[in-house]
């Protein structure tokens, strides 16, 4: 058998971004099945493994994390390239680059939750944005608003708080699979030099 | 509780506020939601403020051509001399009104209060 001209090393940091998005997407897909009142709002239940990645091992996994589940997850629910993936990248897009910002955010004082609920605004915003430009740039958008924010104010709070409370409990029963929990606090996923994790009090 | 450090109550105060401060702009009944279009004094159309549309209303001296953009509304082009009406501008807030007073058009965006009983030309 030849071997391949092309050589493509797996570290550890791939295996581990591959599982977390892997968890990512299967929440995606989960909750893609809930009906949903209205639509659009949704819990969000995937960004619960971004704010943990994020948290633990770096932004940049994190953004790998991201754009993983929303390419597969376009895959797997038919909707790749067509407008709802657009909006959930759109979504994704602006929630990274508030993560970005706020994660440098004092950890002493802005716990999981405020970087959850900033998160899911950016969320919305990004959405919103994207349908007021691009999809819907004739429709008035201004009465629908404070609907999505209040969603995103009430699951924001809520996923941060799930996130703060798997951040606080021992290692062993922190809900992930054995062998993905950061031991301490490593260098980041992706050559990042700072601690990847926080220490929760 | 656990998990909630000082500038998280901060965040989701500022975030709380900014929510009733959305719905309260958003829902408070100042934004017009229907256009009330008349000529020569009588109602010719009444248009929804949400979608983009445009009209063209025939007067004494020509045609009067109205936009709708969602949430304002305005008066495109006109052939009165002093272009008055054209110079106002979008109108949003409930009670505005444009006139078109050479060519008898006129403009006017009503929404569930309104600021004024009545208006006297």
């Amino acid at each position: 058998m030849t071997r391949s001209a092309i050589e493509l090393p797996i570290h550890d940091d791939d295996r581990r971004i591959a599982r977390l998005a892997a968890l990512a997407i299967g929440l995606t897909l989960a909750e893609a099945a809930l009906p949903s009142p209205i639509p659009g709002v949704k819990p969000g239940l995937a960004n619960i493994v971004i704010l943990l990645v994020l948290l633990q091992y770096g932004w940049r996994a994190a953004a790998w994390v991201s754009g993983l589940r929303v390419l597969a997850g376009g895959l797997l629910l038919g909707s790749l390239f067509a407008p709802g993936f657009w909006l959930s990248a759109s979504g994704a897009f602006v929630s990274l680059s508030v993560l970005a910002v706020a994660r440098h955010l004092p950890p002493r004082h802005f716990g999981p939750v405020s970087l959850s609920v900033l998160a899911a605004f950016g969320h919305i915003g990004g959405q919103l944005a994207l349908v007021g430009i691009w999809l819907l740039p004739a429709a008035s958008l201004i009465k629908l608003s404070p609907v999505f924010a209040a969603a995103a104010l009430v699951f924001g709070t809520v996923n941060g708080l799930i996130v703060a409370r798997m951040l606080a409990a021992p290692a062993s029963d922190q809900g992930w699979p054995p062998g993905m929990v950061a031991s301490g606090c490593e260098p980041g996923a992706g050559g990042t030099q700072e601690p990847a994790c926080r220490q929760s009090p | 509780m656990a998990g909630l450090r000082a500038g998280d109550l901060g965040v989701l105060l500022t975030s709380g506020s900014l929510v009733i401060a959305l719905t309260l702009w958003a829902w408070g009944g100042k934004h017009g939601d229907t256009v009330v279009i008349r000529a020569a004094g009588q109602i010719v159309e009444t248009a929804s403020l949400a979608q983009a549309r445009t009209f063209a209303v025939g007067g004494p001296l020509g045609t009067t051509h109205i936009e709708i953009q969602p949430g304002r509304a305005r008066i495109a082009r006109d052939p009165s001399p002093r272009q008055l009406c054209v110079k106002q501008g979008w109108l949003t807030q409930s009670g505005q009104a444009a006139l078109c007073l050479p060519n008898q058009v006129s403009l006017e965006i009503r929404g569930r209060t309104t600021a004024y009983d009545t208006l006297g030309y």
